[in-house]
């Protein structure tokens, strides 16, 4: 039976076809995406953070009105999937009780800090750039829930990256404070934006089997060949200087070469040691504990408010 | 300042409030399915779930999280755990069935090119 | 001061402010799906605060634009209401500071879009239509809070007795907010008081939340005389482009 199951699941899977919360799924393909899309969905909202800190300081109203239409789609898009994750049997609520203990992750680059307002061109330019290139292909993969949130946040995401790359431009035609901000930032991010893409092919232990169930489409270093082949030209559009001495492109393969990435700074940031870990968890579970009060109050009142109803209803009868 | 006026106690407001889905558990807010009838569109269309206290609160989150770029003209919120769905077992029994009704479909019939529009 | 220029300070500083303040939201929400909402009522304000400083700047003649008048003013050149710069607090307080706010605003922007300005009259259109929905928001919240927990009950109420004192600065007239109305195009902040204690009165019946006998009231912000908290909020707000005037963004 077991066996009959697996079979038709895997034929699905390999016809293209999308699985559905209530279709039969091997355990491990349940577990392997709870992790996936509650990280993502983590992501989202811990990635509102670094960008919020400028929505008070941003210099211009229009700006300040882009910024916060932009961290609100993040908080919609950290919605979106965990609302997806809650399809395979798990609780919102659970889900993020996980992120707060420090047992689930969420993507490592949220734990640098933003310093100068180019960072936020810089995060929409750069980090946005890379979770696109990872996120596309994910509009396709074989879990229907996932799939669809990513349909969505992709179609919103698309501005993100546009109003990075043009606070960038702004900043780098500007006066000689702006184009040092730019470049600044550029220096900061561009290391760790590399790193989203995740380890290199051959220390990317899960990846062969997420790629064999369609949850993913393409390999690490594939993807981030790509983020570097389409990024460096419109470094060189912005007049910024990317802080990699070994970049060069490689006319034989058509792609840039690059140099090593710091994989150490890598693991240390994942495991809870970059500048901004633990101010980054500490600021969401002081926001969800100080809404306990209100989500209880609003839980309270629907409950009396049911009561008062059914009260009324009964008296009426 | 404001002076408090006689009125009736909030027990007896006149308007009653749809019912509302069982929370899960005394903390979470319980999980809602959304549709959303876009401008263009014919029908509701399912587009996500969230979570709320009340429906009211459904409807006014839903409007927060789901229409944010035009896309709305009218929001239905159902408690999650008011759907029933149909088993993915029985999709063989459910929908096989109809898949050699071809003569349903305009294209099974031909006609001759001088019939333009049909 | 040109009459019409100050007056559209006021309405443009109230947005800005709230609408500042909100931002500080972004992220920091009790619940994801209210963050988006809260989120969505600061977007608004921050618009509105833009029509009207644009249009501001344009009547004044002086080449100011919004960022201008935002940005390089000094807290006492501002107009806004005590009310909204009030500290965020806990989610109760800034609810309570909305809605407050809300039930005068949708008077306001009511009366405003029967101006005989047409550019007025086109934005308070528009806001009218928000400042509807950011009072359902609010108002719903109020009734949450004041009929859900004890603790709820307890919090929210002392909130609004925090906060009522500063609701009369709402209602500010002087001869200019007079001859806006004589002249038929704004509105006496006077005339909306009762309006506004119809739908307060309203929500204190459904929320079972009180209103103190007697309020002592605090005014100033429509003449430029403000709390502590401004200088602080202006001076976070204001930075960069105080930082680096020559600077474009």
């Amino acid at each position: 039976m077991e066996m009959d199951l697996l079979q038709r699941f895997e034929a699905y899977i390999a016809s293209d076809k999308k699985i559905e919360p209530k279709d039969w799924m091997p355990d491990a393909y349940r577990k392997t995406l709870i992790r996936q899309i509650s990280q993502h969905a983590h992501s989202e909202i811990v990635g509102m953070l670094p960008e919020g800190n400028w929505i008070s300081r941003a210099p211009s109203l229009k700006r300040k009105a882009i910024l916060m239409a932009k961290v609100q789609d993040e908080a919609g898009h950290g919605l979106y999937l965990y609302s997806a994750c809650e399809t395979l049997g798990v609780q919102r609520d659970d889900t993020i009780a996980d992120l707060h203990s420090g047992k689930a992750k969420y993507s490592s680059i949220f734990n640098y800090p933003t310093l100068n307002w180019a960072d936020i061109g810089a995060i929409g330019w750069l980090v946005d750039g890379a979770a696109i290139m990872n996120q596309v292909p994910l509009c396709k993969c074989s879990y229907g829930p996932y799939a669809r949130a990513m349909v969505r946040v992709c179609k919103e995401e698309s501005f993100h990256q546009r109003q990075g790359f043009q606070i960038m431009m702004t900043m780098a035609g500007g006066t000689e404070d702006q184009k040092a901000m730019a470049q600044d930032a550029l220096n900061r991010w561009w290391w760790p934006s590399l790193m989203m893409f995740g380890p290199p092919d051959d220390d990317s232990p899960n990846s062969a089997q997420s790629m064999a169930w369609n949850i993913k489409r393409f390999s690490n270093d594939e993807l981030r060949e790509k983020f570097v082949d389409l990024t460096v030209p419109q470094a060189d559009l912005l007049g910024l200087t990317i802080p990699d001495p070994d970049l060069k492109w490689n006319e034989e393969t058509g792609h840039y070469e690059f140099g090593e990435i710091d994989w150490s700074e890598f693991k240390r940031v994942v495991s809870g040691h970059g500048p901004c870990n633990k101010e980054r968890i500490e600021t969401r579970r002081t926001a969800w504990d100080n809404g306990e009060w209100v989500r209880d109050a609003a839980n309270a009142h629907a409950e009396k408010r049911a009561a008062r109803r059914a009260a009324a209803d009964t008296a009426a009868a | 300042m404001p002076t408090r006026k006689s009125a009736p106690p909030a027990a007896l407001r006149p308007t009653p409030p749809p019912p509302n889905p069982e929370p899960v558990d005394k903390k979470n807010w319980p999980l809602w399915e959304i549709f959303i009838r876009s401008r263009q569109g014919l029908s509701h269309r399912h587009v996500g779930s969230l979570h709320a206290a009340d429906a009211e609160m459904a409807v006014e989150n839903a409007r927060d999280v789901y229409t944010r770029r035009q896309e709305g003209a009218s929001i239905w919120v159902v408690p999650a755990n008011a759907i029933t769905a149909s088993s993915p077992d029985e999709k063989d029994v459910l929908f096989d069935p109809a898949d050699d009704k071809v003569y349903r479909h305009p294209t099974f019939y031909d006609l001759p090119d001088e019939v333009k529009h049909m | 001061m040109d009459a019409r220029f100050d007056y559209l300070l006021r309405l443009g500083d109230d947005a800005l402010i709230l609408g500042q303040q909100l931002g500080l939201w972004t992220g920091h929400g009790p619940a994801l799906e209210e963050d988006i909402a809260l989120t969505n009522i600061g977007l608004d304000q921050i618009g509105q605060a833009r029509a009207w400083l644009t249009l501001a700047g344009r009547i004044e003649g002086q080449g100011r634009d919004e960022d201008r008048l935002a940005y390089f003013r000094d807290q006492a050149e501002f107009r806004n209401a005590l009310l909204c710069e009030r500290p965020n607090g806990h989610f109760g307080d800034t609810i309570v500071r909305q809605f407050l706010f809300d039930t005068y605003a949708v008077g306001l922007h009511e009366g405003l879009s029967r101006s005989s300005d047409p550019e007025i009259a086109a934005i308070a259109r528009k806001s009218a239509k928000e400042s509807a929905y950011h009072l359902r928001h609010s108002r719903a919240w109020m009734v949450r809070l004041g009929d859900g927990t004890e603790e709820s009950h307890a919090k929210v109420q002392q909130s609004l007795d925090d906060l009522l004192p500063y609701v009369g600065d709402l209602f500010h007239s002087d001869e200019a907010t007079q001859n806006a109305a004589v002249e038929g195009w704004g509105v006496d902040p006077a005339e909306l008081r009762e309006g506004w204690e119809a739908r307060f009165n309203e929500m204190l019946d459904e929320s079972g939340l009180t209103c103190p006998e007697s309020v002592p009231e605090q005014t100033g912000g429509r003449v430029g005389r403000h709390t502590e908290q401004l200088s602080f909020l202006l001076a976070e707000m204001q930075v960069l482009p105080r930082t680096y005037p020559d600077a474009q963004w």
